[in-house]
C-alpha cells in the first residue's frame, strides 16, 4: 500500500512538474505547481515528516503559490508575442534540452552504479527518541543551527532594506500647499519691491 | 556546544551585526541627513571588527579551539586574514562613497549599512566550514551587493547593472546549490571535514558532478572565465564606489571560500579539481588581457583587469600546497591594495564641475594637467602589469614560485607568457597619460580623504612595499598552515 502511494505521489509530482513548464498559459502553470506541491507534501507524509508536509501546504500552497497567481494575472502577457521567435530559437533550445537529457542519463547511471545507503542518522543528527517532528525540527533549528537561523534572519532584513531602497520614494508635493495663515500675514511691503533699473540693465530679483 | 566560546569567536561578526542594526534604526529616524554620521560610524565599526579579527592572524590560530557552533563556523588564522582584507576594503569604500553620492545628490543612509551587512556576509563566507554556512554567507553578501549595484535607481546603467548582477547571481547560486545538494547526497553530510572523509579513495561520478557544479557556481562569484561575462557590464554600470567594493572585498571572500572548500572538503581529491582550476585560471588571464584591449571606459578596463588578476590568484590555488595557498593570500592582499588605489584614482577623475569622468581618452595628457594623479596612476598600472620594481610584481612572483615548486612548469610558463599580453593595455593607459595631447577634461580638485587613501595605496604599491614582504609572508604562511592542518 505504501509503495503504491509512493509511486502515485511521485508520478503526480513529476507529471505536474512537467506540466508547469509545458503549459502555455502561465495561470495554468501556477495551478500545476500547486498540484506538484500537494503531491510533494504527500511524499513527505510517507517518510514520516508530517510537520513539514503541513508546512508545505500552508506556506507554499496557501501563501506563495497564491501570490504567484496574483502576479501572473497582473502581468498582462501577450500570447501572440510569446509564440513569435519560437522557430528561430528552437535549435538552441533543442541543444540545451539534449545536454540536460544527457546529464540526467549520466546522473541516473551514476546513481545506479554506486547507490546511496540511507542509514539511520547517528551522533548530532540522531533524532530525539520519542519526540515529535516539531520538537526535532525545533531542537535542530534553535539549537545546533541557531547561528544559521539568525544569519538567515539578517538576509531577510537585507532583502527588506533592498526592496525599500530601490522602490521607496519620498513623497514630494506635486502642487504647492496653500498656507492660509501665511497668506493672511503677508504685508504689501514684503510682497512688492520698488526697483529703479539702470538703462539697458536687467532687474535682479 | 559552548555558546560563550562560540560568541567569543564570532566577535567581529557580532560587532558588525549589532552596529548594522543600530545604524539602521538611526537611519530610520535620522533620515538621509544622518548619512554622513552613519558612514563614519559604519567605518568605525568595520575598524572595530578589524581589530577583533587581527589577534587570531598574528597568533596563527588553528585547531579545534577555532570552531564555533559545532562544525558550522571556523575563526582560524586563514579566515581572519581574509577578514582583515575584507574589512579594510569595505572601510575604504565608506571613505570614498559619501563624496561620490553627495556630488550627484543621491546619498542615502542605507548605503553604508548595506556595505556593513555585505561585509558581514563575506566574513561568514570565509569562516564557513559547512555548506549551509557557505550558502548563507554568500547570499547575505550577494543580496546586499545587488542593491549596491542598483543604488542609483534613476540612472539607467546602474539599474541595468543591478538587474544583470541579480539574474546572473541568482543563476550562479542555483548552480552552486545544485552542486551542493549532489555533494550532500553522496557524502551524507554538509560539513567540510565530513565530506573529506567521505571522498577518500575513488570519487564517484555523482560527487564529481557536484564538485564541478560547485566550482562553476563559485567561479561566477569570483568572475573567473568562462563565467566572467557579467563583470564588465556590472562594473561599468554600478556606481564607482560600488565597483571598487565589488572588485576588492567579494573577490577576497569568494576566493578564500573556494580555496577552503577545495582544500578542506576535497583536499584528498586534488586531481579532480586542479584541472578545472587551471583551465579557469589560464582562460581568465587570457580573456582578461585580450578583452581589455579595445575598451574605452576605464571602469570596463579595470573589470577586465580584475578578471585577469583572478586568473593569477587561481594559479596559486592550483598548486594546492601550503606555499600555493600562502602565495594566493599574498597576491590577494596586494591585489586589494592595487584595486582600491586604482578606483580611488578613477574617482579623482573629475571635470571642472566636479562630475565624474570615465573615458580613457579623457586621461590624455594627464601628466601635464595633473602630474601627481598621473604619476600615482601610472605606478598603479605598472604594478597591476607586474613590472618589477613595484609591489605588484611580488604577488606574481610568489604565485609562480609556488607553482614551480609544485612541479607545474608548463602552467607557470603559459601564465608568464600570458601576463605579457596583459602588460600591453596597462602600458597603453600610461602612454595616453604621458605622451598624448592633453584632453583638458580632468581639471576638478580632489579632496583630502581621497588623496590620503590614494597615497597609502601608492606607498604600499611602491618599492617601499617590499619592506612588508617578510611580515606579510609570515602571516600568509601561518594562515595557509591553519587551513591545511586537519582539525
Amino acid at each position: 500500500m505504501t509503495v503504491f502511494a509512493f509511486y502515485m505521489f511521485a508520478a503526480f509530482v513529476i507529471a505536474s512538474g512537467a506540466m508547469t513548464i509545458l503549459s502555455r498559459n502561465p495561470v495554468h502553470s501556477v495551478l500545476w505547481l500547486i498540484l506538484a506541491f500537494f503531491n510533494a507534501a504527500g511524499l513527505m507524509v510517507l517518510v514520516g515528516a508530517e510537520f513539514l508536509a503541513m508546512l508545505l501546504i500552508v506556506v507554499y500552497v496557501g501563501a506563495v503559490a497564491v501570490l504567484f497567481l496574483f502576479v501572473v494575472m497582473m502581468l498582462n502577457i501577450d500570447f501572440a508575442e510569446m509564440r513569435a521567435g519560437f522557430m528561430k530559437n528552437a535549435p538552441l533550445g533543442l541543444a540545451v534540452a539534449v545536454i540536460l537529457l544527457a546529464e540526467l542519463v549520466l546522473g541516473i547511471g551514476a546513481y545506479r552504479a554506486g547507490r546511496l545507503e540511507l542509514g539511520t542518522p547517528t551522533g548530532d543528527a540522531a533524532p530525539i527518541a520519542g519526540a515529535s517532528n516539531i520538537e526535532n525540527i525545533g531542537a535542530l533549528l534553535y539549537g545546533k543551527y541557531v547561528f544559521l537561523f539568525e544569519a538567515a534572519g539578517i538576509i531577510l532584513l537585507v532583502a527588506m532594506i533592498g526592496a525599500i531602497v530601490l522602490t521607496h520614494r519620498e513623497r514630494r508635493a506635486t502642487r504647492g500647499h496653500q498656507n492660509i495663515a501665511k497668506q493672511n500675514a503677508r504685508r504689501p511691503d514684503e510682497a512688492t519691491v520698488n526697483v529703479k533699473p539702470e538703462y539697458g540693465q536687467g532687474v535682479e530679483l | 556546544m559552548d555558546y560563550a566560546a562560540s560568541f567569543a569567536l564570532i566577535a567581529p561578526e557580532l560587532v558588525l551585526t549589532i552596529s548594522g542594526l543600530v545604524l539602521l534604526l538611526v537611519a530610520a529616524w535620522g533620515g538621509d541627513k544622518a548619512s554622513r554620521m552613519i558612514s563614519i560610524a559604519a567605518a568605525v565599526s568595520l575598524g572595530g571588527a578589524f581589530a577583533l579579527a587581527a589577534p587570531a592572524v598574528c597568533t596563527g590560530a588553528t585547531g579545534l579551539d577555532t570552531m564555533a557552533f559545532g562544525d558550522l563556523f571556523r575563526a582560524d588564522a586563514y579566515a581572519n586574514l581574509a577578514k582583515l582584507m575584507i574589512f579594510a576594503a569595505a572601510g575604504a569604500v565608506l571613505v570614498v562613497a559619501p563624496r561620490f553620492f553627495t556630488g550627484i545628490g543621491e546619498m542615502r543612509a542605507e548605503y553604508p549599512i548595506l556595505v556593513v551587512f555585505a561585509a558581514l556576509g563575506m566574513s561568514i563566507m570565509v569562516s564557513a566550514t559547512n555548506l549551509l554556512t557557505l550558502y548563507i554567507g554568500l547570499e547575505l553578501n550577494s543580496l546586499a551587493a545587488y542593491v549596491l549595484a542598483a543604488f542609483l535607481r534613476d540612472d539607467e546603467r546602474s539599474a541595468e547593472a543591478g538587474l544583470k548582477y541579480f539574474v546572473l547571481g541568482a543563476l550562479a547560486s542555483g548552480i552552486l546549490l545544485f552542486g551542493m545538494s549532489l555533494v550532500y547526497g553522496f557524502a551524507g553530510t554538509t560539513n567540510f571535514m565530513g565530506i573529506a572523509e567521505a571522498v577518500q579513495g575513488d570519487l564517484s561520478t555523482g560527487m564529481l558532478f557536484g564538485l564541478i557544479f560547485m566550482l562553476a557556481g563559485l567561479a561566477f562569484k569570483i568572475s573567473a572565465a568562462p563565467f566572467h561575462m557579467w563583470t564588465p557590464d556590472v562594473y561599468e554600470g554600478a556606481p564607482t564606489p560600488t565597483t571598487m567594493f565589488f572588485a576588492s572585498a567579494p573577490k577576497v571572500a569568494a576566493v578564500a571560500l573556494l580555496a577552503r572548500v577545495m582544500m578542506e572538503g576535497f583536499g584528498t581529491q586534488v586531481d579532480a579539481w586542479r584541472q578545472v582550476v587551471i583551465a579557469a585560471a589560464l582562460l581568465s588571464i587570457i580573456i582578461g588581457a585580450l578583452g581589455a584591449i579595445g575598451q574605452t571606459n576605464i571602469k570596463r578596463l579595470l573589470a577586465f583587469s580584475s578578471i585577469n588578476n583572478v586568473g593569477f590568484i587561481l594559479i596559486g590555488l592550483a598548486a594546492a600546497t601550503v606555499t600555493g595557498i600562502s602565495a594566493m593570500l599574498v597576491y590577494l592582499a596586494i591585489y586589494v591594495v592595487m584595486t582600491v588605489g586604482s578606483f580611488v584614482a578613477v574617482l579623482l577623475m573629475r571635470d571642472a564641475e566636479g562630475n565624474q569622468v570615465e573615458g580613457i581618452s579623457d586621461l590624455a595628457g594627464l601628466s601635464t594637467t595633473r602630474p601627481a594623479l598621473a604619476a600615482v596612476m601610472a605606478m598603479l598600472m605598472f604594478s597591476l602589469a607586474g613590472i618589477p620594481p613595484l609591489f605588484g610584481f611580488w604577488g606574481k612572483f610568489v604565485v609562480f614560485e609556488a607553482v614551480v615548486q609544485a612541479d607545474m612548469l608548463a602552467l607557470a610558463a603559459i601564465g608568464i607568457a600570458a601576463s605579457v599580453i596583459g602588460a600591453f593595455y596597462y602600458i597603453k593607459v600610461v602612454k595616453i597619460m604621458y605622451f598624448d595631447e592633453p584632453a583638458g577634461t580632468i581639471t576638478g580638485e580632489g579632496d583630502t580623504p581621497h588623496w590620503a587613501l590614494l597615497f597609502i595605496c601608492a606607498a604600499i604599491v611602491s618599492p617601499l612595499g617590499y619592506l612588508l614582504t617578510p611580515w606579510l609572508g609570515e602571516l600568509a604562511d601561518g594562515a595557509a598552515a591553519s587551513l591545511m592542518l586537519p582539525a
